[in-house]
């Protein structure tokens, strides 16, 4: 069996990444566009970690930024679901359309 | 020993604000029964002794294998957002005094300010990385401290929603910079940029990120919306240090880090520029309510601040410093007038200041003055900021995008100006009443004031910013 070369770990964190952008693009529900976020996230761990492995092997630079970026994308998470349920109570619905009061 | 002591000084600042920080939480666990109007003082107190402090022992060095660095610029800008945060302070105190979460205001408040601290001081990526989200998570609670309002929730979700965006751009950008550098230290990164696609791509996307945070047009759409939901206290700290410091990173990241891709920002700046200025003046002529006007003049500023960088030499960063202690000074003026007056009438309608001068005159004075100085009129320091902007963009032969920001800024006196005349010759049936300032408010409206007056006529301040600016 052949190793797999970075190019391809690559191609699935680029991938990932523009799903998410799609999913933060198209979906209506709050919860979900916070799935999407999520993917981007990921996507950018994928990267820093093959990145590390692959080219950088003696530092672990890349595992550690993963970490950090894990533990940011928690708090983030977190925080905008509480908005998020507070924004339920007040409107009654998480869908971006029924957030409207702001324009222009 | 002598390590010890380097590292108190050099993270002087930082330690100051974790010490107010965790007086606060102490306060918050412990005794119950302290009023709104003992805790304001406390933290006013607090937060004055933090702005004196950060201007004693300056001292140049890096900590943490280059992880920190400081020195005596750094330690400027960051007494600037320890000014404006003192001023906001002060003026959230009409909008606070009744509510019940004013601890818990302040935390998230000083948390932002220390996390900006470690983002300007960053000498490297990842510690970049935690400053920017300390300080932006935070803002996102922040701005739904209205729990009750429809629109403040609205916008928090707007904000946070499009701020984990423009991080995952940015970690894009850093990814792929790790990625052809090897590195996220900012010494080491300058050395190992060798121009090819992969490495512009993750400049250009680093950019996209910084461009999100300081709401350059093609990213500005969150701008507005959440100036408008937002409590207004909010809003002048949202338009006024979280800007200011990430416009100080964004600085030094150009000047200093991607110093070797001097001509590919300066043509990336040079269109963000343009288009900043011209839809921010545009869409700020159409509105009605205050903080939304407000919202689009400061991405119009931003335009103008984008031209003081391109200038890329030692007057570029300096005029950049000091027009954003202008702008604290003139926005915030303008912020304190129309927070005092949402705080105790609950108006934000540019129709209900008509007639403002007839009941409140001393009120209308602060907020024409702030207004001619985001306008740029002679005598006050925002005609001397946007001229040293202008002539530092000029220095490097940017003429065609001095030219347009004069015309630019003979827009946006348009309608800094139909505000003034609202507010002194428009004739309204049921006018603002007048007002009882409270002591906090008015000092607070005394400093912005007298900056706005002084800060322009005393060149002493651009010498001195001048003098430990970072050249090019």
């Amino acid at each position: 069996m052949n190793e797999i070369s970075i190019t391809q770990i690559l191609f699935v964190s680029t991938a990932l990444f523009f799903i998410g952008m799609y999913g933060l693009f198209t979906r209506r529900n709050m919860i979900t566009m916070l799935m999407a976020i999520e993917l981007i996230l990921n996507s950018v761990n994928i990267n820093f970690v093959a990145f590390n492995k692959y080219l950088y092997p003696d530092k672990l630079d890349g595992v550690f930024f993963a970490i950090f970026v894990i533990t940011i994308a928690a708090a983030e998470a977190a925080l905008a679901i509480a908005i998020i349920i507070n924004l339920y109570r007040s409107h009654q619905s998480i869908d971006v359309e029924d957030a409207n009061e702001l324009k222009y | 020993m002598n390590m010890g002591i380097d590292f108190l000084i050099l993270m002087k600042q930082e330690w100051a604000v974790i010490a107010i920080l965790f007086i606060l939480l102490f306060i918050k666990v412990g005794s119950k029964d302290r009023t709104n109007e003992n805790i304001l003082n406390l933290v006013n107190v607090l937060l004055l002794l933090n702005l004196i402090g950060g201007f004693f022992g300056y001292k140049d060095g890096m900590l943490f294998n280059e992880m920190f660095k400081t020195n005596h610029l750094i330690v400027m800008e960051k007494n600037i957002l320890s000014l404006g945060t003192y001023i906001i302070a002060l003026q959230s105190s009409s909008w606070l005094k009744n509510n019940k979460h004013v601890l818990e205001f302040y935390l998230l408040l000083l948390s932002t300010l220390l996390g900006m601290f470690f983002m300007i001081s960053a000498g490297n990526l990842l510690m970049f990385f935690l400053g920017l989200e300390l300080s932006s998570i935070p803002l996102a609670a922040l701005s739904n401290f209205d729990l009750e309002k429809r629109k403040s929730s609205e916008a928090a979700f707007k904000f946070i929603i499009s701020s984990a965006f423009s991080s995952g751009l940015l970690l894009l950008g850093i990814s792929l910079i790790y990625g052809t550098t090897g590195s996220l230290n900012f010494s080491a990164i300058s050395e190992h940029l060798h121009g090819g696609p992969l490495q512009i791509f993750a400049f250009i996307l680093l950019i996209s990120g910084f461009a999100f945070k300081i709401s350059a047009v093609p990213f500005h759409l969150w701008t507005a919306d959440v100036y408008e939901g937002s409590p207004v206290t909010v809003t002048s700290y949202f338009s006024v240090i979280s800007k200011g410091s990430v416009l100080f990173v964004f600085l030094t990241v150009l000047y200093t880090v991607f110093k070797p891709y001097g001509v590919t920002w300066n043509n990336i700046l040079f269109v963000l520029s343009v288009l900043t200025m011209i839809i921010g003046n545009l869409f700020a002529i159409r509105q009605n309510n205050l903080k939304r006007f407000l919202a689009f003049s400061s991405v119009a500023q931003i335009g103008f601040i984008l031209i003081g960088i391109t200038g890329a030499t030692q007057a570029g960063s300096a005029s950049v410093v000091y027009f954003v202690l202008i702008y604290s000074f003139s926005n915030l003026g303008a912020f304190g007038v129309i927070s005092l007056v949402s705080a105790l009438t609950g108006k934000e309608n540019i129709e209900d200041y008509k007639a403002f001068y007839k009941t409140n005159p001393m009120l209308s004075w602060v907020l024409a003055v702030s207004l001619f100085s985001l306008a740029g009129i002679p005598p006050t320091a925002g005609f001397f900021g946007k001229f040293f902007l202008l002539m530092a963009g000029a220095g490097h032969g940017n003429y065609i995008l001095v030219t347009i920001a004069a015309l630019n800024m003979v827009v946006s006196l348009y309608y800094y100006l139909n505000i003034v005349k609202a507010i002194f010759m428009d004739s309204n049936e049921n006018p603002i009443k007048k007002l009882m300032i409270p002591a906090s408010p008015k000092l607070a409206l005394i400093i912005c004031s007298t900056g706005i007056v002084l800060t322009g006529v005393i060149g002493y301040v651009y010498d001195y910013i001048y003098s430990m600016s970072i050249g090019f």
